[in-house]
């Protein structure tokens, strides 16, 4: 029993993490149909960016965390208005194909002016384990990645779903063509879409660099794939699916991992991650579109 | 083929006779690392080290081989960590630039393809990095300058069961990579053969960076040592968080930990712990002394066992061309063969009829935020 | 119609085959150029079949497979194995081809495998199965001892040599030009266009999928055959997502929907890359941000849904023709 609460909890840690980067990819999705493959590189940035305020800057948790998720809003939204916003009428694969290159490019960019070492990022709250009863340990490292990822997603969520904007979001998702008519500005929406999106993620890079302190320029390429997973699963343009998606990826990982020889982890995981979709071939919470004849 | 051949053959002579005569007396190394994809650190240290070793000879007034000086040039390519490119470089290397000798690739990945060009084209080829046997197994001009997996996973085995006493032992590895795996079962293996017992065997996948399923299980089978033969950029996250869960076992590395960014990025969780590497920079040798300040020197950190076996590949084959007394491939070759005396950075080495070096390996403890000399295993 | 139907017309296409074979066979027997242009030579033939194999399955069926290294890996590894432990050394010159339509065939039965459950749905959701398939494909490699598990697979023998490469990028472009043109092949065009009004006009969508995906499937396979015994040594790494964004940059960089943008792409890509070179590592930040000036100012790739007229069969080239003659030269050149 033990044992399972404990992997639990490590489940939660890193599906919180898959989580936030997940969510980047299911708004951008929603609102353009585009499967943005840049943004698990936006995440390494995030990263990089937080390492920079903490170390360059000296600011103290909260505000490198807002700090880095500003600095990434505002990347998130240059690239959307010089690549992604020339290409909004052109074949929907055709932005795809640039955010692969932007996120390859980020990769390279930061490879070499960064240069190639991993760098420590150092460790923003004051480390604890606290040991409770029944032989489960705790830190404080989890209780941060935990909490304050729960923080944001519910307040993403009151967002989307208790505000104007978010309306307008949702609106947006819903049928494009006709949103312009009702007086909203579609652009503006957009880029702010991106904001929120390049912030979570760079929210998820700050949290990651506390919980595995170390970070180079090619750690969003697995990771943002995972989050796509996870996404996908959660039923992609959907916000709580994805945030679903996560924690059922992080579960399947570290569960797999627990019972089976974690060699095969890979292999189970994903095969019990397409087994799913069999039965629910648009995820979890994904809506079944009707396809006009 | 025939004539053709001959007036190809020909023709390259004529070129090869006029640009050589034009670019007067000069030797062309070339260096084929892994700058980019998954490990460009070990790319990055790699030219750090084979540049030094070059400036450092051609400040010298250059090699003087056969009696006339020349100056070394380094052509360096980058293999992006995939063996198609490690190929394309290598054959680039060979007959474009016309190298005398090959440096590289480090990962074995890359290495075995790329030998298997450089023994087509009977042209020397030392990897400074790569411990898988296959890269230099039945090749007659691909060498190597560091120890094999094989040798170091029984040290280590032994280490743990006569100088800690262990009766139990749990590994971590990196399922992926070909390195982490291959010394992992070495280690298995040689660790029940002494009469321990390995209660935890789990793996990962390149680039994971979350342990905790995998470290939870090695907690409930509670043993005695934890070995992490895995890279020197994953291992402070794995002890960070075996640490963070309570493993209280004293944890065992491999020659992949060092680095001086082991400690950097590790911290005071890396305190006491014990790694085998190639040399120990507090017991170095005067060779390897000066190495460390002249790297610190120009790069600013110190280096780590890529850079250092770089630089004696690149050393070893400085030495060789001076053997032979000719810039010739086939007499590089054969002097790189029978070097039986070489003093460099990381240990002494000579050359028994195969491509693997005969070198020891010392064990290191971290203490005070250090790497300290513990103890040496000749093989 | 004069010069549709000429003598030029007819043969010119394969002329250029037979020439380009005679070039192919005797740059290797008489070393006419420097073995590591040739070496790129067969680096561009492998990605060749590769692209026009994928550009199957995005391009013209108009879904997102993002996994086809996947393919190419269980064919390198199939092949591989046949070289180098089913048939007798001596015979493994001779018998190549069928070792590396062994990795092809082996190829297509994973595609079928995955496919069955996959199309069920359409566009991202098969991205998603796709690039699970490749995750999978790789464990499960690294999971096998036998063949190296991720220590790799050394295959002694380096069959794959400049005319062998011709020779497979040849059938490949033949193979899928023939089937594009075929009576399934409408249909998978069909389904790009629209897969409801496909089914509603007797498309059987599921079939005509299935098998366009098995064809692409197969010809990675292959592909990932020659790759095999071109590098003789493989490894899962090889065949990583990196791999598959590699391919896929390079169908949507020649442009979707086309044979000969795929040869484009593969060529441009590959080139480019091995002549970027003297950059280090501001080389792959140089040539993705190429690719995105490219995607802006062209969305559809450099050949973009437009086919070189070599490579229409004859009577389709005289019935698109007609075509355009009816409706007075309105309609384009050549396209579908």
């Amino acid at each position: 029993m033990e044992f399972w609460l404990q992997q639990t909890l490590n489940a939660l840690q890193l599906g919180s993490i898959y989580a936030l980067i997940a969510l980047g990819y299911t708004m951008v999705y929603g609102i353009l149909r585009l499967i943005n493959f840049a943004h698990g590189d936006i995440f390494m940035v995030g990263a990089f960016v937080g390492l920079a305020g903490a170390l360059w800057l000296g600011l103290p948790m909260v505000p490198t965390l807002l700090f880095t998720m500003a600095c990434t809003a505002l990347l998130g939204v240059t690239i959307e208005r010089l690549a992604y916003k020339p290409l909004r009428n052109a074949p929907r694969v055709s932005a795809v194909i640039t955010a692969l290159g932007i996120g390859i490019f980020l990769e390279h960019f930061v490879l070499g002016t960064v240069g190639a070492e991993p760098r420590a990022f150092p460790a923003l709250i004051a480390g604890g384990r606290f040991d409770l009863p029944g032989g489960l340990t705790v830190n404080s490292v989890q209780i941060l990645i935990i909490g304050v990822s729960v923080v944001l997603m519910l307040g993403l969520d009151w967002f989307i779903r208790g505000t104007l904007t978010g309306m307008a979001m949702r609106a947006i998702s819903w049928d494009r063509s006709v949103v312009p008519l009702m007086g909203i500005n579609v652009d503006r929406i957009i880029s702010l879409t991106f904001a929120i999106g390049s912030a979570l993620a760079a929210a998820g890079g700050v949290l990651f660099g506390q919980a595995y302190p170390i970070i180079d320029p090619y750690m969003g390429i697995l990771i943002g794939w995972k989050a796509f997973i996870a996404a996908v699963v959660g039923g992609i343009g959907n916000i709580r699916g994805a945030m679903l998606g996560g924690y059922i990826l992080g579960m399947t990982e570290i569960y797999v991992a627990a019972v089976l020889p974690s060699t095969y982890r890979d292999f189970v995981a994903f095969t019990l991650l397409l087994l799913l979709l069999v039965f629910r071939p648009t995820g979890i919470l994904g809506r079944v579109q009707a396809q006009k004849v | 083929m025939r004539k053709w051949t001959r007036v190809w053959v020909l023709a390259c002579l004529v070129v090869g006779i006029l640009t050589g005569a034009a670019m007067a007396q000069e030797i062309v190394v070339g260096l084929n690392v892994e700058l980019t994809g998954s490990i460009p650190v070990v790319g990055q240290s790699s030219r750090n080290g084979a540049q030094l070793a070059v400036d450092q000879v051609n400040a010298a007034g250059g090699l003087e081989v056969g009696g006339r000086r020349y100056t070394v040039r380094l052509v360096v390519e980058d293999n992006e960590d995939d063996a198609a490119s490690a190929v394309a470089a290598t054959t680039k290397l060979i007959t474009q630039n016309q190298v005398v000798a090959v440096i590289g690739p480090n990962a074995s990945r890359n290495a075995i393809p790329a030998a298997q060009i450089a023994e087509n084209w009977r042209t020397p080829l030392i990897s400074p990095w790569s411990t898988n046997p296959t890269t230099t197994a039945g090749k007659r001009y691909v060498f190597r300058a560091a120890f094999i997996d094989d040798f170091q996973g029984e040290v280590v085995a032994a280490f743990a069961r006569n100088n800690l006493g262990a009766q139990t032992a749990a590994v971590l590895f990196d399922i992926a990579s070909e390195y982490n795996k291959g010394i992992a079962e070495i280690f298995r293996s040689s660790f029940e053969a002494l009469g321990g017992r390995v209660v935890a065997w789990e793996t990962y996948t390149t680039g994971d960076r979350d342990f905790s399923s995998q470290l939870t299980n090695i907690r409930a089978a509670n043993p005695d040592v934890l070995f992490l033969p895995n890279y020197y950029s994953e291992v402070p996250l794995q002890v960070q968080q075996a640490r963070r869960l309570g493993i209280g076992a004293r944890i065992l590395g491999s020659d992949s930990w060092g680095s001086a960014e082991l400690l950097t990025l590790g911290g005071a969780d890396m305190e006491g712990l014990f790694f085998t590497t190639h040399y120990a920079p507090d017991i170095a040798t005067p060779v390897a002394r000066e190495f460390i300040s002249a790297y610190e020197a120009r790069y600013g950190n110190t280096p780590d066992d890529v850079a250092a076996l770089t630089y004696d590949s690149m050393q070893l084959l400085f030495q060789a061309l001076q053997k032979a007394g000719r810039v010739d491939r086939e007499a590089v070759r054969n002097a790189l063969a029978s070097i039986t005396d070489f003093e460099g950075v990381t240990g002494s080495m000579r050359f028994e009829g195969t491509g693997d070096p005969v070198k020891s390996a010392v064990i290191i403890q971290i203490r005070d935020g250090k790497f300290t000399y513990y103890d040496s295993v000749a093989p | 119609m004069q010069v549709q139907t000429s003598w030029i017309s007819r043969w010119a296409v394969p002329l250029l085959v037979v020439a380009g074979f005679a070039v192919a066979w005797a740059i290797p027997r008489y070393q006419l150029i420097n073995p590591y242009y040739e070496l790129i030579l067969m680096y561009v033939g492998i990605n060749i079949m590769l692209t026009v194999s994928l550009n199957l399955v995005n391009g013209y069926m108009g879904e997102f497979s993002v996994g086809h290294a996947g393919f190419m890996a269980v064919g390198a590894y199939v092949a591989s194995v046949l070289t180098m432990r089913v048939i007798p050394w001596d015979m493994a010159g001779y018998l190549y081809p069928l070792a590396l339509i062994g990795g092809g065939i082996g190829a297509g039965v994973v595609a079928l495998l995955v496919a069955i459950p996959s199309f069920r749905t359409r566009g991202d959701y098969l991205a998603l199965v796709t690039l699970a398939l490749n995750m999978i494909v790789k464990s499960v490699i690294e999971n096998i001892d036998a063949v190296g598990g991720p220590r790799g697979f050394l295959v002694m023998l380096r069959l794959t040599n400049l005319p062998w490469v011709y020779v497979w990028v040849i059938v490949t472009l033949w193979v899928i030009r023939n089937f594009i043109y075929s009576n399934a092949g409408r249909g998978v065009l069909a389904i790009r266009e629209d897969e409801v009004a496909a089914e509603l006009i007797g498309v059987r969508t599921r079939e005509v999928k299935l098998r366009a995906f098995i064809i692409s499937a197969f010809f990675a396979g292959v592909a990932g055959g020659l790759y095999a015994h071109l590098l003789q040594f493989i490894h899962p790494r090889n065949f990583d997502i990196l791999k598959s964004t590699e391919i896929l940059i390079m169908v949507y960089l020649g442009g979707i929907g086309s044979m000969m943008g795929s040869v484009l792409g593969a060529s441009i890509f590959t080139v480019l890359l091995e002549a970027l070179r003297f950059m280090g590592v501001w080389r792959m930040a140089l040539a993705p941000l190429l690719l995105v000036v490219l995607m802006i100012l062209r969305p559809t790739g450099i050949m973009g849904l437009k086919e070189w007229r070599g490579l229409i069969p004859l009577d389709e080239r005289l019935r698109l023709w007609r075509l355009r003659a009816r409706k007075g030269g309105s309609a384009s050149a050549a396209g579908n």
